[in-house]
């Protein structure tokens, strides 16, 4: 069984801090859903206010329909897992994940099958009767799921559970999170800063800023369509080009973005940008490439350091004062940067947004 | 000593003063030395040879009559020569009602200590907590002997709690406290409160809160993370402020004399008597190692039925 989760309006204010500021969106059954936000945006207290720690002093959280104010953690249908996955050290590896069905007063032969059960499903077969700190970092992650799975939760919330572990280990952690909700077909609420993380598992993702949620959306529209300048900065890698509006035509916009000629780029979506309005121009470095003769937004850039990372090279250029940062996929001959000085974007592949907030670096 | 022994000493010294510098190391090794053996070994050692002596005049120490004896231990637990085919009911009595009132202010005193501990460690704001302990500690300044007196008045037949029930109705006839213990056991509860404090709020304190929201979160009710989670985290907590407020209680005398009932001897008031108006150190001596190596011998027994290892104290 799944439920939704529905937030609506909800707000948590500590003294004069607003944690969270009107958060109003719906996350439906089944999904994996995730919050992306710096340190400090609020997505844990969301996350608080989901499981029943935190009650919201605004709005209403609901799951499945039922407005959960004054609904305890653990009446709730939902399972956290903590960022440093609050394993108990003084029990098994199966009395951990056979916890949930203790508390309940389940026999002991039960409680073990539903462990073993559990065991095969995160690939631990037999390893029960080890300590927690005999497993590995990713073992204990997977105990942890285990341990939240056995409460058999409509919801299983996750809060940043892989900070902790090396990039290699998280990678295929990503994959085998991802799997293990397909397989077992629950709603994910999932909390990261690592945007990474939150556009590969998820359906859709939340963007969140100083409390506030700035974008909703899958995946490709937070990365491809970000609705600020937030979002744009935040989620990837982005040249923010403060610039002024010169022109209108339809969903285009001529800009002025000081790099000598005016550019040619995309309106925001729902408009919002007049003629004469300071803005940012945002240009991925994946979108830059050097320019042909018949490119539209061709501009003289001067290569100023190269970083090399094997498959990509990023290469930093000065344009009209600013520096501006190129991707280009290493083609193992090309030698661009000490050659040629003319780069180019297509015109959809950059976005004009009013000046807002960007994500410091 | 063997040369594996010897070295391994040696090697100890070294890494001491390795990681302190020479001066110190050698205070430390000065300090500890004086500390363990002049302050806590030879006095014990001396008052374990003293119990298996007769009780001599000056003049007869060192003499003919001056032999090793087991007459003190063998009057404790049969009495003197008129009724020597009977136990010494008396004080045999004594020790083990010392023991039970001195396990009793232990639970009293873990059954207050635990929730306050539990509050200060995972539910008080920084600010609040210090306050808290503050509260705690600075009525320790009062000194133990003036305690026990103003105790002796809160609960004396005309005292304030006598006064205020009779006054109100609540009984018609003064109670009598002291003859009941029940001050005795608010004495001596209050006197080592702290010392069940600490221990307990040092071993919660450490405990990651994420476990006890875990818990909460898997369905586990108020009790149930106490006893699951909390409870055995601090078990070595729990045993050290127990084993320290048992030895203290079972140890007490200035609270038993002034608190205690007409009729009710504290152990400790025996050892005090043979010493001073009965002027018998040897049986003094004997009895207080007899107190001693019963305590020691108890909390180690429970130690072992709770599965608590002694170095867990330690920590």
């Amino acid at each position: 069984m799944t439920k939704d989760v529905t937030l609506d309006n909800v707000s948590v204010e500590f003294g004069d801090f607003t944690a969270v500021d009107r958060a109003d969106l719906n996350i439906e059954g089944g999904e994996f859903f995730s919050f992306l936000g710096p340190s400090g945006c609020g997505k844990t207290t969301l996350l608080r206010c989901i499981s029943g720690f935190q009650d919201p002093t605004g709005g209403q959280v609901r799951i499945g329909g039922q407005n959960m104010r004054g609904i305890g953690p653990n009446k709730r249908p939902t399972a956290l897992i903590f960022q440093n996955l609050a394993l108990f050290p003084l029990m098994t590896v199966a009395e951990n994940i056979a916890f949930p069905l203790e508390v309940r007063g389940i026999d002991k032969k039960t409680r073990r099958h539903k462990a073993d059960e559990l065991l095969e499903l995160i690939a631990l077969t037999g390893q029960g009767d080890k300590k927690i700190s005999e497993l590995s970092g990713g073992q204990m992650q997977r105990v942890a799921i285990a341990r939240a799975l056995a409460v058999e939760p409509d919801i299983l919330l996750l809060d940043e559970p892989l900070s902790a572990l090396d990039l290699k280990l998280r990678q295929h952690m990503r994959r085998e999170l991802r799997a293990i909700q397909k397989q077992v077909g629950l709603t994910f609420i999932y909390i990261t800063h690592d945007q990474g993380e939150a556009l590969t598992m998820s359906d859709r993702v939340a963007v969140m800023s100083h409390g506030r949620i700035e974008q909703v959306g899958d995946s490709r529209a937070v990365y491809d369509r970000p609705r600020t300048s937030f979002v744009a900065s935040f989620v990837g890698e982005n040249n923010a080009l403060p610039a002024r509006v010169l022109s209108r035509t339809g969903d285009a916009l001529m800009v002025d973005a000081g790099l000598g000629a005016p550019m040619l780029v995309s309106a925001p979506e729902g408009g919002g940008l007049a003629v004469g309005a300071e803005c940012y121009v945002f240009v991925r470095p994946e979108a830059l490439h050097p320019a042909d003769a018949d490119d539209r937004n061709a501009f003289s850039a001067t290569p100023t350091r190269e970083e090399f990372e094997g498959n990509l090279r990023h290469i930093v250029l000065n344009a009209g004062g600013q520096d501006i940062r190129m991707t280009l996929v290493n083609d193992h001959r090309s030698d661009w940067a000490s050659t040629s000085g003319m780069i180019a974007f297509s015109p959809d592949m950059a976005i004009a947004l009013p000046r807002g907030e960007l994500a410091s670096a | 000593m063997s040369g594996a022994h010897k070295s391994a000493t040696r090697g100890f010294a070294k890494r001491m003063v390795d990681r302190n510098g020479l001066p110190v190391a050698i205070y430390l090794g000065v300090a500890v030395t004086v500390w363990v053996l002049l302050l806590v070994l030879l006095p014990q050692l001396a008052m374990l040879d003293i119990s298996f002596r007769h009780n001599l005049p000056p003049s007869g120490i060192g003499g003919p009559e001056d032999v090793y004896t087991l007459e003190h231990y063998r009057y404790f637990a049969i009495g003197g020569e008129a009724n020597a085919d009977s136990w010494n009911g008396l004080d045999i009595g004594v020790l083990f009602k010392t023991l039970f009132a001195a396990l009793m202010v232990t639970l009293i005193d873990l059954a207050i200590c635990y929730p306050v501990a539990y509050l200060l460690a995972k539910s008080t704001s920084g600010a609040a907590g210090r306050i808290l302990i503050l509260a705690l500690i600075v009525p320790f300044w009062v000194n133990e002997i003036l305690r026990a007196f103003a105790f002796r008045i809160l609960f004396g037949a005309t005292g304030v709690i006598n006064e205020a029930g009779l006054g109100l109705g609540l009984w018609d006839l003064p109670i009598d406290f002291i003859g009941q213990d029940i001050a005795l056991y608010a004495g001596l509860s209050y006197a080592y409160i702290l010392l069940m404090i600490f221990p307990l709020y040092n071993a919660i304190e450490s405990l990651d809160t994420n476990q006890i929201e875990a818990a909460r979160d898997m369905g586990a009710t108020t009790i149930q993370v106490h006893c699951k989670v909390v409870i055995p985290y601090a078990k070595p907590g729990i045993a050290s402020g127990m084993t320290m407020v048992f030895m203290l209680s079972a140890g007490a005398l200035a609270a038993p004399q002034i608190l205690g009932g007409p009729s009710n001897l504290w152990f400790t008031q025996l050892v005090y008597q043979w010493f001073n108006s009965g002027g018998n150190w040897p049986r003094g001596s004997a009895y207080a190692i007899i107190l001693l190596v019963v305590c020691i011998s108890f909390v180690m027994l429970m130690m072992r039925l709770f599965k608590v290892s002694i170095g867990a104290i330690g920590r």
